[in-house]
């Protein structure tokens, strides 16, 4: 064991080792990436949701200056596969065909139909005006629920129906059974809106052919190189062992870049057919249309207790927007969900359907939470509900349901086996430093005098499941991989180290996080310490970032590589300090013999000696290098507390965040100023769903949102300063303790925020405002409830 | 073509560029200075901030021609010799940025805003960089690294966490 010397990086808030190239502009997105010959590819989109495409003639872009190439979806068809679904989520789902560029039949608003290959961007968005498409309109599918009607318009005419897949998970007693004896029922509708997910870099793609030995580098801003290099090379044919991917640096993701899309297979089949290197970057407002969204579900959430609040179960039929196609995990992405629900309650029935539906508009897939914000704010809403109900306070309902620290591990209703939590003592932090009595005591005050602008008080007292993820559960839920994570680590000559990582960060800062678990392993400085990710030549091996799953699967496989470094050098140290195994300590980075501390090598000295050495005993390797894949045991399970007071303007409608408190349980944290960052920008993403952002559409299929002029990506003014703490109960389920931590922020706080919002009106009869919170619907819920 | 003359980070490049070209366009695809980000299509982000004669610009707003005869300075042409300037320093200390995407337009927007105004206060800030859009920090780094570059402690902030410090946080 390593002793005091874990003791030195993990926990400790080290300073980034990513942001000198960020804050000195040296970075590397992909649309920097400037190579001899460099072309520019541009994209023509449908500006229909749905129609037949009976004419596409690219002729006219040939003629235009600076173009050397156009191509129409028919150009292309001959040799480009259909675009990848991972998570086909039953046996019998539709799983429509998706080629990369719309070939006789567009299916939203945004689907690709011809193709300009032009010396610069200009040119290129210039030629893309010379192509002629004529479309026969065929009509719009945009209502979940008359989208399933037997007469509905299909999205895929071919396959009969726009029910995409129904997927199951009833357990425990029937819902009928319990819903006999309760003696409180509600049930309450709730409305996920579409989200744009807009990380701040636009998708950007760029392939290089080495067209003599059919080889091909592709850059993409992607979340996902190593998957991407297997479906790139099934959607083209190029051979695996022939495309090198290279995601550099990402600017931002959020689930968006965990994604195989369409424009980088056509800018590799493109880059392919002209043996010249091509570059496509997406302008935000295209990004709109062609990058995936997010959210998009109907909620129908019925919930039974006693008349003392005690829950005895849960119902929830959904309806999920898959959008026109399937993409990598879309069907998925509610299932992740639905273990979600029962959160961290107890009760004895448990029943959840899920109903993917077709639609014309953009495809839906991952967005910072997939699957797990939706749940959690459907229950911790309706818990807020059931508690006004009752006339109990919302914390008091919590605390009479959920699962206490002692009975840990618990396996909950839903199957899922919480390895560890301490809801309590997260709830009382949170509750001391958000001063709730105090806050409650004016609220009543301020309701009792009729205040035109009332504070409102909301709750959510979280769970969710993350680091994905064990492959057996994978295996059970028709995924298409496992969720192993590998790592190695190369000791170089001198001493200094090499991380390799099959993670893939854009933001997150595994540079330091990785460097701060292999120095306190090795006993070796942090500043020795070099991480290399996101190249399929430098990193082969990995199964990417997302999923909050980089740190409690791949750092736990830094941590075991670094471990198996140990113990390899240990053998090269008997050797050298003419000792046994059993009779050398290791600390600090250093080896010695028991009794004679005299004898002594440093791991970095063993880095050396191995190498330059030449008489090894027999079965030593000569390398102290190791790798390891981690196949996770378990999900972790952070959890928190957050606490939301606001101030709503009963005459304007509109909301002020007056304070947010949240205590999170990360388990261990390996750098705790890094957690902070990540709970700030998860709060701002959670809260931007409840007050502020959603994708809207036309009665035509028409995205009416599609700039950042329309869609509100909150401001430094739009959003308050938040208080975060932290309690430290570890996993139990990796050596780390850690948890994840990337998406729990946007998990807990958009249902605080609505609840807090509603808890405002409701001594005015508002019981619910649809998401986002905007002035006008909280302006019209106060009307609605008065009239 | 236009012939245009513009001082960038202190060299002085003469071009023929398109009347519409775009400065952000000319600053990356034509001098190849990349640290200047391009983030959205309708000025609304502020990847793109850069110095104008003394203003910062969102340089997707702004034509090539438009900065004819006139000096820009870019994230690339703050260190000098290596030295961050303040706000750098601060960005790196609090922690003000994750994937670094909208930091140089950050950075620059929060460098125009001290020159006006060298001790703002947290809402000051906040109003002042209502044009530049974070994805990642939630902004409240960001604030306290344009108070810790002016020299204020951020009400309620934890101190920077440096490396020499290695101080826990409370668990």
């Amino acid at each position: 064991m390593t002793g005091q010397a874990v003791e030195r990086e993990v926990g400790r808030p080290r300073l980034r080792k990513e942001d000198a190239r960020l804050i000195t502009g040296q970075t590397n997105w992909t649309d920097n990436i400037q190579v001899a010959g460099l072309t520019h590819l541009a994209i023509l989109r449908s500006p229909m949701a749905h129609a037949r495409l009976t004419r596409v003639d690219v002729s006219p872009a040939l003629r235009r200056p600076g173009v050397l190439a156009a191509f129409s979806g028919a150009d292309l068809a001959e040799g480009l596969g259909s675009l990848p679904c991972a998570w086909p989520v039953t046996e019998d789902i539709v799983l429509p065909d998706h080629p990369p560029i719309a070939v006789d039949e567009v299916r939203y608003a945004g689907d690709p139909v011809a193709l300009v290959v032009a010396r610069d961007r200009y040119a290129a968005a210039d030629a893309l005006e010379a192509i002629e498409v004529d479309y026969d309109p065929l009509p719009p599918v945009l209502d979940l629920e008359t989208a399933l009607a037997p007469d509905a318009p299909l999205v895929h005419a071919d396959k009969g129906t726009n029910r995409c897949y129904t997927w199951p998970l009833v357990t425990g007693e029937t819902f009928e059974a319990v819903r006999d004896r309760a003696e409180v029922i509600l049930k309450r509708r709730y409305h996920q809106q579409r989200l744009i997910p807009n990380a701040m870099e636009p998708r950007s793609v760029v392939v290089t052919p080495l067209a003599a030995s059919g080889e091909y580098t592709v850059y993409s801003a992607t979340q996902i190189p190593h998957i991407l290099r297997i479906m790139l090379s099934m959607v083209t044919g190029v051979p695996e062992h022939k495309l090198r991917v290279i995601a550099p640096d990402v600017g931002g993701g959020f689930g968006s870049k965990l994604q195989v899309y369409g424009e980088e297979a056509l800018t590799l089949a493109v880059a392919r057919k002209l043996g010249r290197p091509v570059k496509w970057t997406e302008s935000r407002s295209e990004g709109a249309l062609a990058t995936h969204h997010g959210r998009g579900m109907i909620q129908d959430v019925e919930i039974a207790a006693t008349g003392e609040g005690r829950l005895l179960g849960l119902k929830v039929d959904l309806l999920a927007d898959m959008g026109a196609y399937l993409m990598l995990v879309t069907p998925g992405i509610p299932i992740l969900g639905a273990f979600m629900y029962p959160a961290i309650y107890k009760m004895d029935a448990y029943a959840f359907h899920c109903t993917g539906v077709f639609t014309t508009r953009t495809p839906t897939d991952a967005y910072r939470g997939a699957g797990r914000p939706e749940a959690t704010f459907a229950i911790e809403r309706i818990m807020d509900e059931l508690a006004a109900e009752l006339g109990l306070d919302p914390i008091e309902l919590r605390r009479r349901n959920w699962i206490r620290h002692e009975e840990f591990p618990y396996t909950g209703i839903a199957g899922l086996t919480y390895d560890s939590g301490d809801y309590e003592a997260a709830t009382d932090k949170a509750l001391a430093l958000f001063g709730y009595d105090d806050l409650r005591a004016e609220q009543r005050e301020r309701n009792r005098r009729g205040d035109r602008v009332r504070l409102g008080i909301g709750v959510s007292t979280y769970t969710e499941m993350c680091g994905l993820a064990p492959s057996r559960v994978l295996r059970d839920l028709r995924y298409a991989a496992g969720g192993w994570e590998a790592a190695s680590i190369r000791m170089l000559p001198t001493g200094k180290v090499e991380v390799v990582t099959g993670t893939s960060p854009h933001g997150q800062g595994h540079e330091t996080c990785w460097s701060q678990i292999a120095a306190d392993v090795l006993g070796v400085p942090f500043e020795d310490v070099e991480v290399l990710h996101g190249d399929t030549k430098a990193a082969p091996q990995g199964m990417d970032t997302y999923g909050s799953r980089s740190l409690a699967v791949g750092g736990e496989a830094v941590h075991r590589a670094a471990r198996t470094v140990v113990e390899k050098a240990r053998k090269v140290a008997a050797h050298l300090l003419e000792a046994s195994e059993q009779d050398l300590e290791f600390s600090g980075g250093v080896f010695s013999v028991k009794g004679s501390p005299e004898a002594r090598r440093t791991i970095q000295e063993i880095a050396f000696e191995t190498f330059t050495n030449h008489d090894l005993p027999d079965g030593i390797e000569p390398t102290i290098n190791a790798e390891h894949v981690v196949d996770p045991e378990n999900f972790s399970y952070p959890h928190g507390t957050h606490l939301c007071a606001v101030e709503v303007d009963t005459e304007t409608g509109r909301t002020r965040i007056r304070s947010y408190v949240c205590v999170d349980d990360v388990g261990r944290a390996v750098n705790p100023m890094i957690v902070e960052g990540q709970v700030h920008g998860g709060l701002a993403q959670g809260i931007a769903q409840a007050l502020y952002e959603e994708a809207v559409y036309d009665d035509e299929g028409n995205l009416v949102t599609g700039t950042l002029a329309d869609y509100l990506v909150p401001s430094a003014a739009d959003l308050p300063d938040f208080v975060t703490d932290r309690t430290e109960t570890p996993a139990t389920s990796n050596a780390l303790g850690v948890k994840g931590v990337g998406e729990a922020g946007t998990i807990a706080s958009t249902p605080a925020v609505v609840n807090a919002v509603v808890d405002a009106l409701r001594p005015l009869g508002v019981h619910d405002v649809r998401m986002p919170c905007t002035p006008e619907r909280v302006w019209r819920a106060v009307k609605e409830a008065s009239a | 073509m236009t012939r245009i003359s513009v001082n960038v980070d202190g060299t002085t490049y003469e071009d023929d560029v398109e009347p519409r070209l775009l400065l952000a366009h000319y600053l990356r695809d034509r001098l190849g200075l990349t640290g200047t980000p391009i983030g959205c299509d309708t000025s609304n982000c502020g990847a793109c901030t850069v110095d104008l004669d003394g203003a910062s610009v969102k340089s997707c707003s702004v034509l090539a021609v438009q900065a004819d005869g006139r000096a820009v300075t870019t994230i690339q042409g703050l260190a000098k010799d290596g030295e961050w300037t303040p706000l750098q320093r601060a960005f790196h200390e609090q922690h003000a940025l994750q994937c670094g995407y909208c930091t140089p337009g950050m950075i620059m927007a929060a460098r125009d805003l001290l020159r006006e105004n060298p001790h703002p206060d947290p809402d000051e800030i906040r109003q002042a960089l209502e044009g530049n859009l974070c994805r990642c920090t939630g902004y409240q780094n960001i604030v306290r690294a344009v108070l810790a570059a002016s020299g204020q402690q951020a009400p309620g902030a934890a101190p920077a966490p440096g490396p020499e410090v290695g101080e826990e946080v409370s668990a």
